[in-house]
Protein backbone atom coordinates (compact mmCIF):
# COMPACT_ATOMS: atom_id res chain seq x y z
CA UNK A 1 0.00 0.00 0.00
CA UNK A 2 1.63 3.43 -1.10
CA UNK A 3 2.00 6.09 1.49
CA UNK A 4 -0.85 8.26 -0.44
CA UNK A 5 -2.89 5.30 -0.77
CA UNK A 6 -2.72 4.53 3.16
CA UNK A 7 -3.82 8.55 3.80
CA UNK A 8 -6.61 8.02 1.36
CA UNK A 9 -7.89 5.08 3.45
CA UNK A 10 -7.21 6.73 6.92
CA UNK A 11 -9.22 9.97 5.70
CA UNK A 12 -12.29 7.44 4.26
CA UNK A 13 -12.50 5.35 7.46
CA UNK A 14 -11.98 8.58 10.33
CA UNK A 15 -13.27 11.23 8.38
CA UNK A 16 -16.25 10.50 5.66
CA UNK A 17 -19.73 9.93 7.39
CA UNK A 18 -20.77 7.53 4.79
CA UNK A 19 -24.50 6.40 3.91
CA UNK A 20 -26.93 7.21 6.85
CA UNK A 21 -24.45 7.81 9.27
CA UNK A 22 -24.75 11.16 11.12
CA UNK A 23 -20.82 11.04 12.88
CA UNK A 24 -17.77 10.40 11.49
CA UNK A 25 -15.85 7.82 13.68
CA UNK A 26 -13.30 10.06 14.98
CA UNK A 27 -15.84 12.30 16.48
CA UNK A 28 -17.13 9.56 18.11
CA UNK A 29 -13.27 8.07 19.20
CA UNK A 30 -12.50 11.65 20.18
CA UNK A 31 -15.83 11.90 22.61
CA UNK A 32 -15.62 8.16 23.91
CA UNK A 33 -11.95 9.74 24.95
CA UNK A 34 -13.51 12.58 26.95
CA UNK A 35 -15.88 10.46 28.97
CA UNK A 36 -13.58 8.24 29.72
CA UNK A 37 -11.15 10.94 31.11
CA UNK A 38 -14.34 11.87 33.03
CA UNK A 39 -13.56 8.89 34.69
CA UNK A 40 -11.08 10.94 37.16
CA UNK A 41 -13.77 12.64 38.71
CA UNK A 42 -15.49 11.02 41.29
CA UNK A 43 -17.74 14.04 42.97
CA UNK A 44 -19.66 16.49 41.55
CA UNK A 45 -22.59 16.99 39.03
CA UNK A 46 -20.20 15.02 36.68
CA UNK A 47 -20.29 12.24 39.29
CA UNK A 48 -24.37 12.75 39.69
CA UNK A 49 -25.33 12.32 36.14
CA UNK A 50 -22.82 9.41 35.32
CA UNK A 51 -25.15 7.86 38.59
CA UNK A 52 -28.71 8.62 36.86
CA UNK A 53 -27.25 7.26 33.95
CA UNK A 54 -25.98 4.21 35.19
CA UNK A 55 -29.50 4.20 36.94
CA UNK A 56 -31.24 4.35 33.96
CA UNK A 57 -29.44 1.59 31.81
CA UNK A 58 -29.30 -0.89 35.02
CA UNK A 59 -33.00 -0.60 34.96
CA UNK A 60 -33.34 -0.91 31.10
CA UNK A 61 -31.01 -4.00 31.41
CA UNK A 62 -33.21 -5.89 33.56
CA UNK A 63 -36.18 -5.21 31.65
CA UNK A 64 -34.55 -6.40 28.40
CA UNK A 65 -32.80 -9.03 30.32
CA UNK A 66 -36.05 -10.19 31.49
CA UNK A 67 -37.11 -12.87 28.93
CA UNK A 68 -33.80 -14.41 28.99
CA UNK A 69 -33.78 -14.54 32.68
CA UNK A 70 -37.15 -16.92 32.86
CA UNK A 71 -35.69 -19.04 30.42
CA UNK A 72 -32.93 -19.67 33.01
CA UNK A 73 -35.08 -20.08 35.60
CA UNK A 74 -37.06 -22.63 33.81
CA UNK A 75 -33.71 -24.43 33.35
CA UNK A 76 -33.23 -24.85 37.17
CA UNK A 77 -36.19 -25.70 38.10
CA UNK A 78 -36.53 -28.12 35.47
CA UNK A 79 -33.33 -29.96 36.66
CA UNK A 80 -34.66 -29.40 40.24
CA UNK A 81 -37.88 -30.65 39.30
CA UNK A 82 -35.46 -34.19 37.77
CA UNK A 83 -33.58 -34.16 41.16
CA UNK A 84 -36.09 -34.05 43.41
CA UNK A 85 -36.22 -37.69 45.09
CA UNK A 86 -32.85 -37.54 45.79
CA UNK A 87 -32.85 -33.89 47.60
CA UNK A 88 -35.96 -35.17 49.64
CA UNK A 89 -34.10 -38.55 50.87
CA UNK A 90 -31.24 -36.05 51.57
CA UNK A 91 -33.46 -33.40 53.25
CA UNK A 92 -35.09 -36.44 55.40
CA UNK A 93 -31.53 -36.91 57.33
CA UNK A 94 -30.98 -33.11 57.62
CA UNK A 95 -33.81 -32.25 58.85
CA UNK A 96 -33.19 -34.90 61.89
CA UNK A 97 -29.58 -33.32 62.40
CA UNK A 98 -31.36 -29.94 62.06
CA UNK A 99 -33.87 -30.61 64.86
CA UNK A 100 -30.95 -31.38 67.64
CA UNK A 101 -28.78 -28.75 66.05
CA UNK A 102 -31.95 -26.18 66.71
CA UNK A 103 -32.27 -27.11 70.13
CA UNK A 104 -28.77 -27.01 70.76
CA UNK A 105 -28.35 -23.50 69.14
CA UNK A 106 -31.27 -22.29 71.36
CA UNK A 107 -29.54 -23.10 74.05
CA UNK A 108 -26.56 -21.54 73.88
CA UNK A 109 -28.36 -18.16 72.07
CA UNK A 110 -29.55 -17.96 75.70
CA UNK A 111 -26.33 -18.81 77.23
CA UNK A 112 -24.88 -16.14 75.01
CA UNK A 113 -27.15 -13.30 76.25
CA UNK A 114 -26.71 -14.77 80.02
CA UNK A 115 -23.38 -13.97 79.29
CA UNK A 116 -23.31 -10.94 77.64
CA UNK A 117 -25.53 -9.07 80.55
CA UNK A 118 -22.52 -10.61 82.78
CA UNK A 119 -19.79 -8.72 80.86
CA UNK A 120 -22.15 -4.98 80.45
CA UNK A 121 -21.77 -5.82 76.76
CA UNK A 122 -23.01 -3.40 74.50
CA UNK A 123 -23.79 -3.85 70.35
CA UNK A 124 -21.34 -2.11 69.14
CA UNK A 125 -23.75 -1.99 65.16
CA UNK A 126 -27.35 -1.16 65.59
CA UNK A 127 -28.07 -2.55 62.17
CA UNK A 128 -30.95 -2.01 60.04
CA UNK A 129 -31.30 -4.23 56.33
CA UNK A 130 -33.21 -4.19 53.45
CA UNK A 131 -34.21 -7.50 51.47
CA UNK A 132 -33.65 -6.44 48.16
CA UNK A 133 -34.24 -7.69 44.49
CA UNK A 134 -30.88 -8.16 42.49
CA UNK A 135 -31.47 -6.95 39.08
CA UNK A 136 -28.23 -8.17 37.05
CA UNK A 137 -25.60 -10.85 37.85
CA UNK A 138 -22.47 -10.73 36.35
CA UNK A 139 -20.44 -14.18 36.21
CA UNK A 140 -17.08 -13.05 33.80
CA UNK A 141 -13.39 -14.08 34.64
CA UNK A 142 -12.55 -10.62 35.26
CA UNK A 143 -16.15 -9.46 37.42
CA UNK A 144 -18.60 -11.30 39.84
CA UNK A 145 -20.89 -9.00 41.32
CA UNK A 146 -24.72 -8.01 41.67
CA UNK A 147 -26.68 -5.42 40.64
CA UNK A 148 -29.37 -4.56 43.30
CA UNK A 149 -32.57 -2.50 43.37
CA UNK A 150 -31.65 -0.22 46.35
CA UNK A 151 -29.20 2.58 46.26
CA UNK A 152 -27.86 5.96 48.60
CA UNK A 153 -31.46 7.13 48.31
CA UNK A 154 -32.14 4.30 50.66
CA UNK A 155 -29.14 4.74 52.60
CA UNK A 156 -26.61 2.30 50.90
CA UNK A 157 -23.35 3.16 51.77
CA UNK A 158 -20.15 1.61 50.59
CA UNK A 159 -18.65 -1.23 52.00
CA UNK A 160 -22.10 -2.23 53.42
CA UNK A 161 -22.39 -5.82 53.84
CA UNK A 162 -24.72 -7.79 52.56
CA UNK A 163 -26.23 -11.62 53.12
CA UNK A 164 -27.87 -14.25 51.28
CA UNK A 165 -29.47 -15.90 53.74
CA UNK A 166 -27.95 -16.24 56.66
CA UNK A 167 -24.61 -15.93 54.78
CA UNK A 168 -22.05 -13.26 53.74
CA UNK A 169 -21.70 -12.97 49.80
CA UNK A 170 -19.78 -9.33 49.14
CA UNK A 171 -19.99 -5.52 49.73
CA UNK A 172 -21.34 -2.81 48.09
CA UNK A 173 -18.97 -1.43 45.95
CA UNK A 174 -20.17 1.22 43.91
CA UNK A 175 -23.88 3.04 45.28
CA UNK A 176 -26.08 4.97 42.45
CA UNK A 177 -29.06 6.91 43.55
CA UNK A 178 -31.48 3.85 42.84
CA UNK A 179 -29.27 0.79 41.84
CA UNK A 180 -25.66 -0.53 43.82
CA UNK A 181 -22.80 -2.64 42.57
CA UNK A 182 -22.21 -5.72 45.06
CA UNK A 183 -18.86 -7.03 44.65
CA UNK A 184 -19.06 -10.92 45.35
CA UNK A 185 -16.26 -12.02 47.71
CA UNK A 186 -15.21 -14.73 44.75
CA UNK A 187 -14.32 -11.97 43.27
CA UNK A 188 -10.75 -11.41 41.75
CA UNK A 189 -10.61 -8.22 43.87
CA UNK A 190 -12.41 -8.90 46.93
CA UNK A 191 -10.21 -9.24 50.00
CA UNK A 192 -12.02 -9.58 53.29
CA UNK A 193 -10.66 -9.51 57.21
CA UNK A 194 -12.09 -13.14 58.64
CA UNK A 195 -11.27 -14.66 61.45
CA UNK A 196 -11.26 -18.83 61.74
CA UNK A 197 -12.86 -20.95 64.53
CA UNK A 198 -12.29 -23.19 66.38
CA UNK A 199 -8.87 -21.38 67.41
CA UNK A 200 -9.74 -17.55 66.32
CA UNK A 201 -7.08 -17.13 63.64
CA UNK A 202 -7.18 -13.83 61.77
CA UNK A 203 -6.64 -14.02 58.07
CA UNK A 204 -7.47 -12.48 54.62
CA UNK A 205 -10.04 -13.85 52.22
CA UNK A 206 -9.37 -13.69 48.74
CA UNK A 207 -11.64 -14.35 45.97
CA UNK A 208 -10.21 -16.25 42.72
CA UNK A 209 -12.58 -14.89 40.53
CA UNK A 210 -12.95 -18.64 38.46
CA UNK A 211 -13.85 -20.78 40.94
CA UNK A 212 -15.99 -21.60 44.25
CA UNK A 213 -13.34 -22.10 46.47
CA UNK A 214 -12.09 -18.75 48.02
CA UNK A 215 -8.06 -18.30 48.93
CA UNK A 216 -6.48 -17.36 52.36
CA UNK A 217 -3.83 -14.83 52.54
CA UNK A 218 -1.65 -13.94 55.83
CA UNK A 219 -1.69 -16.59 57.87
CA UNK A 220 -0.01 -16.93 60.33
CA UNK A 221 2.55 -19.74 60.21
CA UNK A 222 2.52 -21.43 63.55
CA UNK A 223 -1.38 -21.72 63.34
CA UNK A 224 -2.68 -24.69 61.70
CA UNK A 225 -5.88 -24.51 60.23
CA UNK A 226 -7.90 -28.10 60.26
CA UNK A 227 -10.83 -28.65 57.47
CA UNK A 228 -13.79 -28.63 58.65
CA UNK A 229 -13.46 -25.03 60.66
CA UNK A 230 -15.67 -22.01 60.26
CA UNK A 231 -14.86 -18.81 57.94
CA UNK A 232 -16.34 -15.90 59.70
CA UNK A 233 -15.99 -12.20 59.59
CA UNK A 234 -13.26 -10.33 61.18
CA UNK A 235 -15.21 -7.04 61.65
CA UNK A 236 -11.76 -5.49 61.55
CA UNK A 237 -12.10 -3.21 58.77
CA UNK A 238 -14.91 -1.01 60.62
CA UNK A 239 -17.52 -1.58 57.93
CA UNK A 240 -18.38 -4.94 58.03
CA UNK A 241 -20.20 -6.71 61.09
CA UNK A 242 -18.16 -9.45 62.75
CA UNK A 243 -19.03 -12.96 62.96
CA UNK A 244 -21.09 -13.47 60.02
CA UNK A 245 -20.94 -16.78 58.86
CA UNK A 246 -18.70 -17.07 55.15
CA UNK A 247 -17.56 -20.96 54.69
CA UNK A 248 -15.94 -23.47 55.89
CA UNK A 249 -12.62 -24.72 55.41
CA UNK A 250 -11.25 -27.40 52.82
CA UNK A 251 -7.85 -28.44 52.17
CA UNK A 252 -7.43 -28.63 48.63
CA UNK A 253 -3.58 -30.10 47.64
CA UNK A 254 -3.07 -29.57 51.63
CA UNK A 255 -3.92 -25.73 51.52
CA UNK A 256 -6.52 -24.39 53.25
CA UNK A 257 -9.17 -23.04 50.89
CA UNK A 258 -12.71 -21.70 52.04
CA UNK A 259 -15.87 -23.71 50.39
CA UNK A 260 -18.19 -20.37 50.36
CA UNK A 261 -21.66 -21.31 52.07
CA UNK A 262 -24.02 -19.10 50.19
CA UNK A 263 -24.50 -20.37 46.76
CA UNK A 264 -23.80 -17.67 43.74
CA UNK A 265 -25.18 -19.24 40.93
CA UNK A 266 -28.82 -18.76 42.24
CA UNK A 267 -29.35 -15.65 44.28
CA UNK A 268 -32.60 -13.59 43.97
CA UNK A 269 -33.07 -11.51 46.62
CA UNK A 270 -30.25 -10.06 49.56
CA UNK A 271 -30.11 -8.45 52.64
CA UNK A 272 -28.24 -4.92 52.54
CA UNK A 273 -27.07 -3.49 55.40
CA UNK A 274 -26.86 -0.21 56.41
CA UNK A 275 -26.27 1.61 60.01
CA UNK A 276 -28.97 4.30 61.41
CA UNK B 1 -51.53 0.20 6.24
CA UNK B 2 -48.89 2.63 5.25
CA UNK B 3 -48.09 2.83 9.32
CA UNK B 4 -47.30 -0.63 9.46
CA UNK B 5 -45.80 -1.18 6.41
CA UNK B 6 -43.15 1.87 7.97
CA UNK B 7 -43.06 0.56 10.53
CA UNK B 8 -41.95 -3.01 9.61
CA UNK B 9 -39.29 -1.19 7.09
CA UNK B 10 -37.88 0.60 10.13
CA UNK B 11 -38.03 -2.18 11.88
CA UNK B 12 -35.73 -4.34 9.57
CA UNK B 13 -33.61 -1.12 9.44
CA UNK B 14 -32.81 -0.97 12.46
CA UNK B 15 -32.85 -5.19 12.74
CA UNK B 16 -28.80 -5.34 13.45
CA UNK B 17 -28.79 -2.49 15.85
CA UNK B 18 -31.48 -4.17 18.05
CA UNK B 19 -29.50 -7.48 18.01
CA UNK B 20 -26.48 -5.46 19.19
CA UNK B 21 -28.40 -3.79 22.03
CA UNK B 22 -29.89 -7.34 23.41
CA UNK B 23 -26.34 -8.94 23.18
CA UNK B 24 -24.95 -6.21 24.96
CA UNK B 25 -27.64 -5.69 27.54
CA UNK B 26 -27.89 -9.88 28.09
CA UNK B 27 -23.55 -10.03 28.46
CA UNK B 28 -23.94 -11.70 31.77
CA UNK B 29 -25.44 -14.73 29.89
CA UNK B 30 -22.48 -15.31 27.41
CA UNK B 31 -20.31 -16.93 30.17
CA UNK B 32 -19.96 -20.78 30.47
CA UNK B 33 -17.90 -22.70 32.61
CA UNK B 34 -15.94 -25.64 30.93
CA UNK B 35 -13.73 -27.69 33.36
CA UNK B 36 -13.05 -24.66 35.92
CA UNK B 37 -12.46 -21.64 33.30
CA UNK B 38 -15.08 -19.22 31.95
CA UNK B 39 -15.43 -19.36 28.35
CA UNK B 40 -16.52 -15.59 27.94
CA UNK B 41 -17.67 -15.26 24.33
CA UNK B 42 -18.00 -11.77 23.24
CA UNK B 43 -20.58 -11.72 20.79
CA UNK B 44 -20.55 -7.89 20.71
CA UNK B 45 -16.88 -8.26 18.95
CA UNK B 46 -18.75 -10.32 16.12
CA UNK B 47 -21.83 -8.22 15.32
CA UNK B 48 -19.93 -5.18 15.08
CA UNK B 49 -17.32 -6.55 12.81
CA UNK B 50 -19.73 -8.52 10.71
CA UNK B 51 -22.10 -5.78 9.96
CA UNK B 52 -19.64 -3.02 9.55
CA UNK B 53 -17.60 -5.14 7.28
CA UNK B 54 -20.94 -6.18 5.07
CA UNK B 55 -23.04 -3.47 5.58
CA UNK B 56 -22.08 -0.25 7.50
CA UNK B 57 -25.07 1.48 5.65
CA UNK B 58 -27.23 -0.34 8.38
CA UNK B 59 -25.04 0.07 11.47
CA UNK B 60 -24.89 3.55 13.01
CA UNK B 61 -21.79 4.40 14.41
CA UNK B 62 -23.84 6.44 16.91
CA UNK B 63 -25.70 3.09 17.91
CA UNK B 64 -22.44 1.53 17.96
CA UNK B 65 -20.25 4.35 20.66
CA UNK B 66 -23.97 4.16 22.59
CA UNK B 67 -24.34 -0.01 22.97
CA UNK B 68 -20.12 0.57 23.87
CA UNK B 69 -21.55 2.90 27.29
CA UNK B 70 -24.26 0.22 27.93
CA UNK B 71 -21.64 -1.80 28.02
CA UNK B 72 -19.46 -0.17 30.13
CA UNK B 73 -22.72 -0.06 32.89
CA UNK B 74 -23.14 -3.26 32.65
CA UNK B 75 -19.53 -4.06 33.50
CA UNK B 76 -18.66 -2.37 35.52
CA UNK B 77 -16.16 -1.15 33.28
CA UNK B 78 -15.01 2.75 33.34
CA UNK B 79 -17.60 4.61 31.06
CA UNK B 80 -16.13 5.02 27.79
CA UNK B 81 -13.77 1.99 27.29
CA UNK B 82 -15.71 -0.59 25.37
CA UNK B 83 -17.28 2.41 22.39
CA UNK B 84 -13.16 2.75 22.03
CA UNK B 85 -13.11 -1.00 21.60
CA UNK B 86 -16.26 -1.23 18.94
CA UNK B 87 -15.33 2.10 17.38
CA UNK B 88 -11.62 0.71 16.95
CA UNK B 89 -13.41 -2.47 15.10
CA UNK B 90 -14.62 0.01 12.68
CA UNK B 91 -12.11 1.82 11.39
CA UNK B 92 -10.16 -1.91 11.07
CA UNK B 93 -13.12 -2.82 9.12
CA UNK B 94 -13.28 0.37 7.65
CA UNK B 95 -9.64 -0.33 6.66
CA UNK B 96 -10.38 -3.47 4.97
CA UNK B 97 -13.47 -2.21 3.17
CA UNK B 98 -11.60 0.56 1.68
CA UNK B 99 -8.60 -2.56 0.25
CA UNK B 100 -10.28 -5.50 -0.73
CA UNK B 101 -13.18 -6.16 -2.89
CA UNK B 102 -14.15 -9.43 -2.79
CA UNK B 103 -14.63 -11.14 0.98
CA UNK B 104 -14.91 -14.80 2.08
CA UNK B 105 -15.26 -16.34 5.19
CA UNK B 106 -11.27 -17.48 5.64
CA UNK B 107 -10.33 -13.79 5.01
CA UNK B 108 -12.90 -12.38 6.99
CA UNK B 109 -12.48 -15.60 9.82
CA UNK B 110 -8.33 -14.34 9.64
CA UNK B 111 -8.65 -10.68 10.17
CA UNK B 112 -11.39 -11.33 12.73
CA UNK B 113 -8.57 -12.47 14.72
CA UNK B 114 -6.31 -9.51 13.83
CA UNK B 115 -8.91 -7.21 15.11
CA UNK B 116 -9.58 -8.81 18.69
CA UNK B 117 -5.93 -9.21 19.08
CA UNK B 118 -5.51 -5.38 18.45
CA UNK B 119 -8.69 -4.46 19.85
CA UNK B 120 -7.79 -6.90 23.27
CA UNK B 121 -4.60 -5.08 23.83
CA UNK B 122 -6.45 -1.68 23.78
CA UNK B 123 -8.63 -2.71 26.24
CA UNK B 124 -5.94 -4.66 28.39
CA UNK B 125 -3.59 -1.18 28.20
CA UNK B 126 -6.50 0.93 29.27
CA UNK B 127 -7.74 -1.20 32.11
CA UNK B 128 -4.32 -1.99 34.02
CA UNK B 129 -1.68 0.41 32.93
CA UNK B 130 -4.59 3.12 33.10
CA UNK B 131 -6.73 2.74 35.73
CA UNK B 132 -4.83 -0.06 37.49
CA UNK B 133 -7.59 -2.74 37.30
CA UNK B 134 -5.81 -6.06 37.55
CA UNK B 135 -7.68 -8.69 35.08
CA UNK B 136 -6.36 -12.04 34.36
CA UNK B 137 -4.34 -12.27 30.84
CA UNK B 138 -5.20 -15.99 30.49
CA UNK B 139 -8.68 -15.14 31.02
CA UNK B 140 -8.83 -12.26 28.57
CA UNK B 141 -7.03 -14.60 25.67
CA UNK B 142 -8.79 -17.71 26.37
CA UNK B 143 -11.92 -15.37 25.93
CA UNK B 144 -10.33 -13.68 22.61
CA UNK B 145 -9.74 -16.79 21.66
CA UNK B 146 -13.53 -18.58 22.19
CA UNK B 147 -14.70 -15.45 20.52
CA UNK B 148 -12.78 -16.05 17.16
CA UNK B 149 -13.69 -19.97 17.69
CA UNK B 150 -17.21 -19.18 17.26
CA UNK B 151 -16.76 -16.37 14.68
CA UNK B 152 -17.68 -18.98 11.74
CA UNK B 153 -20.50 -20.16 13.24
CA UNK B 154 -22.36 -17.00 14.09
CA UNK B 155 -21.43 -15.30 11.08
CA UNK B 156 -22.94 -18.18 9.08
CA UNK B 157 -26.40 -16.94 11.57
CA UNK B 158 -25.78 -13.30 10.79
CA UNK B 159 -25.30 -13.82 7.16
CA UNK B 160 -28.99 -15.78 7.23
CA UNK B 161 -30.19 -12.70 9.19
CA UNK B 162 -29.02 -10.65 6.97
CA UNK B 163 -30.55 -12.24 3.85
CA UNK B 164 -33.80 -12.42 5.43
CA UNK B 165 -33.76 -8.76 6.07
CA UNK B 166 -32.45 -7.56 2.24
CA UNK B 167 -34.92 -10.17 0.77
CA UNK B 168 -37.50 -8.41 2.63
CA UNK B 169 -36.26 -4.50 2.07
CA UNK B 170 -36.08 -5.66 -1.57
CA UNK B 171 -39.86 -6.69 -1.77
CA UNK B 172 -40.93 -3.73 0.24
CA UNK B 173 -39.42 -1.49 -2.71
CA UNK B 174 -40.72 -3.56 -5.52
CA UNK B 175 -44.00 -3.24 -4.24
Amino acid sequence: MGRDDFIISARSVFLNKGNRQKFSLLTLIIISIIILSLEYFKSGPINQIRMITKDVIIKSSYVVSAPFKSISKSYFSLIDHFNMYDEYEKLKIAETKNKNLTLENNFFKEENQRLKKLLDEKNLYKEEFYVTKVLLDQKSPYLRSLLINKGFKHGIKLGAAVRSDSYFIGKVVDSNYLTSRILLISDLNSKIPIVIEPGSVSAILSGTGNNDLGEIEYLPEKKNIEEGGIVYTSGSDGVISSGIPIGKIVLDNNQPKVDYFADFTQINFVKVYYKK
Amino acid sequence: MSIINKTYSTFLAIFPVIILFISVLTNSKHNFTYDENYLSFNISYIIIFFWTLKRPEYFGYGFIFFSGILNDVIQNNPLGISSIEYLSICVLTGFVRTRIILQNLIYDWVFFLISILIVGSINYIILVYIFNIPIVYNSLLLGLFATFLIYPLLAKILSWIDNVVQVRINDKKNK
